[in-house]
């Protein structure tokens, strides 16, 4: 049984009046892609921001690769393994494509002064940016790039930094069904040399195929948590999407 | 004890005035994202008007803010129809800055041209009266003034709450594109807002004329305290504004009398650097997220 | 050496062999005055891009710097004596790094706000700072002002020692921003700029890398107010923090064209000419603010990005339209 990379106890968020994440507890087991799923207005993509830091925490205990995250802040969770993706593809318009993927290396102090993108970071960007499918645009602006295009270079660019874990925030929203193949493929690979993933999708095709285990959400709480064969047949999860 | 009551009873006089023209301040932000950094001049530029009407004309300067006001609002709409509309992009929020403080400069250069740089005050033959009482004074102006703001801050409020406009104002602070989905001209009512925000400008600058000495060059010291105050309450809040503008006054009062006059304005930085220590977003602003 | 280095450090030798030759070329006093001014603001309009081109939030409290500088060195001079003749400008550096490191507490707060906020608060800081000269009389006389002891410089060539100071301070910030814009913490920059929320999800130490630019800013600012200082030999609040030195910094970068290397020295050397011109024909009356402002004002609504910037697109459109003009097909259609 491997240990959890990711372990969410009684997170709760609160807006105002609305509590869009109510005690909600799941684990991310190591070497795993997660599915996090639920109808809108489930809480997804609030866990996420509260998880990765872009949201306060109002109640509950995050544990990352064993140690307790106090406060969570991107930057830190960032440096110890931990990234993620934007659902609107964030990238950075103004810089080309290998600046973005050099923009994505971790730092320490010193390096500040060296140059912008070394030797090989540029090695290893080519290579990413290969794999994606995006080699040839390796010098063009990336506010030039389509959606799609974005959105890959978008993954590409948190691999840079040799994460542990990669929380994908909706990877195929708004792309066509070659772009999904493609991301299902290099979720795929990538799993299979180590990298843990925590998905938030609406693809139920696409998460029933690759993902397990699957956190269903309602109402910002959990409501089963398990395979995707069995999920898929609990009551109480089909009642959750199909009912009210 | 009764300097300090003394103290406070002068704050919140002078604050009510800065209120005014920090609500328009804030107003504007929050309808277009826009700095306007020439409220002081624009203050300035009223405060001028009203002394001419009253050098030349004998119009007594609260009468004037019936003149004046609607005068100026016609230049906000005009100014903001020019200048601020065209600006779009991602960097207009920075440019819109910029070209509110040219066009400060352009209004203080314009004045010093035909005032000339001394110091002028309006003063009507009441200018030096005041009451006592309980043992305090309370100078007529300063409560004229204070009555005059806080009058025209409650109409702001019942413009904001009871008229059509004035939805229209909330629902884009709120959300301008779910506004513009719902029907509200986003342009015209910029437009407006903004022409708003300079006519209570324009009331406040009549009345501050009678208060304070001033010159073109005093729109730089009215646009700091203004700011100051629009951060602390937090930008785009009304009841922030008017909540800071008072707290400023009381405080620099209080350090005038308690410290030395000369610190006032200090001391009232110094809260606000420790204050957005605490709350970056001010009193009742809102955390900027960008998700 | 890759061609760009190349290139860049030829353009470099070009301008420096060019402004070193300049006082010489044209001995006259007012003509190197000129000069002096004009290298002044390139390089306070070259800081004020180091910082503000580069991460994007707009500081307006750079002439507290200035002033800050420029007080710091007449109140060495009062109370502990910066030497004679060229003594005082090496002492310049130590002071602007004092300054420099005694801003940071400050900027570390200011730095947390929102960019609308943080232009806002440097505004204050720049009018506080004003405050405190007037007010700490002690230090600094207050409004009377403080006096610095007159170098003993050839009166023949008085100009040309602050000229050079002058053009080394700005050799060394555009030096600065050169190997910035090349090194891994200009890409941390620019990804600040791009999108501040995202550069901190892959791990950029956000504030560290604005802290950096703004202390250079401030460090460089300082020095420069302290050269003027010295130059002048008397100075006094309202002229040492003035917002229209901020105004004019920003006002040459924008028009050079910000988050360039060259565009603020571009901009200097078109507007400082200018400026003094108005001065000299309309400064009497105060018509010169109105002039400024109008000036101000076209270069804003009519030239967002800059000189640089502008030229640099249309020179890629007229090379764009010649290779469509070239393309077989569209002669084809034209020659129908």
């Amino acid at each position: 049984m491997t240990s959890p990379l990711l372990e969410v106890e009684g997170l709760t968020k609160r807006y105002g009046g609305v509590v869009a994440v109510d005690r909600c507890s799941f684990a991310v087991p190591e070497g795993s892609i997660t599915a996090l799923v639920g109808p809108n207005g489930s809480g997804k993509t609030t866990a996420f921001n509260v998880i990765t830091g872009y949201a306060g925490l109002d109640a509950g205990r995050i544990r990352f690769a064993g140690s307790l995250v106090r406060r969570p802040d991107p930057t830190r969770l960032a440096r110890r393994g931990l990234a993620r993706t934007f659902q609107q593809a964030r990238i950075f318009s103004d810089l080309t494509l290998i600046e973005n993927m050099a923009a994505g290396v971790q730092q320490p102090w010193h390096a500040w002064s060296r140059r912008s993108v070394r030797t090989n970071d540029r090695t290893k960007a080519l290579t990413l940016l290969e794999e994606f499918g995006l080699l040839g645009l390796a010098e063009e602006r990336a506010g030039a790039l389509s959606f799609g295009q974005k959105k890959l270079l978008e993954f590409a660019m948190v691999l840079m930094g040799e994460p542990r874990l990669v929380l994908l925030d909706e990877p195929t929203a708004g792309v066509n069904p070659v772009l999904v193949e493609q991301i299902d493929q290099r979720v795929r690979d990538l799993n299979a040399s180590g990298l843990t993933f925590l998905v938030v999708e609406h693809n139920m095709n696409l998460v029933m195929r690759l993902c397990d285990p699957v956190v269903v959400l309602d109402h910002g709480t959990k409501l089963a948590e398990g395979p995707p064969a069995i999920v898929r047949e609990d009551p109480r999860v089909l009642d959750a999407y199909l009912g009210g | 004890m009764h300097q300090i009551v003394q103290a406070i009873i002068l704050g919140v006089l002078v604050g009510g005035v800065y209120a005014l023209m920090a609500s328009g301040l804030t107003l504007v932000f929050g309808v277009m994202k826009v700095i306007n950094v020439a409220q002081g001049a624009l203050v300035i530029f009223a405060a001028y008007l009203s002394y001419a009407l009253f050098t030349d004309l004998h119009i007594d300067p609260f009468l004037s803010i019936l003149i004046v006001t609607p005068a100026m609002f016609v230049l906000g709409v005009a100014v903001q129809f020019t200048f601020v509309r065209s600006l779009r992009g991602p960097d207009a929020t920075e440019l819109s800055l910029l070209v509110m403080w040219a066009l400060a400069l352009g209004i203080e250069g314009v004045l010093s041209v035909i005032f000339k740089t001394t110091y002028r005050i309006s003063s009507p033959s009441y200018a030096d009266n005041s009451w006592t009482v309980l043992g305090y004074r309370i100078s007529e102006v300063r409560f004229f003034a204070f009555v005059a703001s806080a009058v025209l801050l409650l109409l702001l409020s019942f413009v904001l709450t009871r008229t059509r406009f004035g939805r229209a104002v909330r629902a884009i602070v709120q959300n301008p594109t779910a506004a513009t989905l719902l029907g509200v001209d986003s342009d015209r009512t910029q437009m407006l807002s903004f022409g708003l925000g300079v006519s209570l400008a324009a009331a406040a600058g009549a009345v501050y004329g009678v208060i304070y000495p001033f010159n073109p060059g005093s729109h730089y010291d009215l646009i700091s305290r203004l700011l100051t105050i629009v951060v602390l309450g937090g930008l785009g809040s009304i009841g922030g504004a008017i909540f800071a503008a008072v707290g400023m006054g009381v405080i620099e009062a209080l350090v005038t009398v308690e410290i030395s006059p000369v610190w006032a304005s200090f001391s009232f930085f110094v809260i606000l650097i420790a204050f957005l220590l605490v709350r970056p977003q001010g009193i009742f602003g809102v955390r900027e997220r960008t998700l | 050496m890759s061609r760009a280095t190349a290139v860049g450090l030829a353009r470099g030798g070009a301008f420096t062999a060019a402004a070193v030759a300049f006082p010489f070329v044209f001995p006259a006093a007012w003509i190197v005055n000129i000069g002096v001014l004009t290298l002044m603001y390139a390089a306070l309009a070259t800081a004020w891009n180091l910082f503000s081109g580069y991460t994007g939030y707009i500081s307006l409290g750079q002439a507290a710097f200035f002033g800050l500088g420029a007080y710091a060195l007449a109140i060495t001079f009062e109370h502990v004596g910066a030497g004679s003749g060229y003594n005082p400008f090496y002492a310049l550096p130590l002071v602007g790094a004092g300054i420099a490191l005694a801003s940071v507490p400050i900027a570390w707060v200011a730095l947390r706000t929102r960019h609308m906020t943080f232009a806002i608060v440097t505004l204050t800081l720049l009018f506080i700072t004003q405050q405190l000269a007037f007010n700490l009389r002690s230090l600094t006389h207050g409004s009377t002002g403080l006096m610095l002891p007159i170098p003993h410089f050839p009166i023949s060539s008085y100009d040309r020692p602050f000229y050079f100071a002058m053009l080394a301070i700005l050799l060394v910030g555009l030096a600065l921003c050169w190997l910035i814009l090349r090194s891994k913490l200009g890409l941390m920059l620019f990804a600040i700029r791009a999108d501040e929320e995202k550069a901190r999800g892959l791990g950029i130490r956000v504030t560290g890398a604005k802290l950096v630019a703004w202390s250079l800013m401030a460090w460089l600012t300082a020095m420069v107010g302290g050269v003027w200082a010295y130059y002048l030999t008397f100075i006094y609040p309202e002229s040492s923090i003035d917002p229209l030195v901020t105004i004019g910094a920003i006002l040459m970068t924008f028009l050079g064209g910000r988050g360039t290397l060259w565009g603020p020295t571009v901009g200097a050397l078109v507007l400082v000419p200018a400026q003094q011109y108005m001065i000299t024909t309309l400064g009497a009356s105060q018509f010169y603010l109105v002039g400024y402002a109008a000036v101000f004002m076209v270069v804003l609504l009519v030239l967002p990005r800059g000189i640089l910037p502008s030229l640099r697109s249309a020179v890629d459109a007229q090379r764009e339209r010649q290779r469509i003009g070239r393309d077989p097909v569209v002669r084809e259609k034209a020659a129908a």
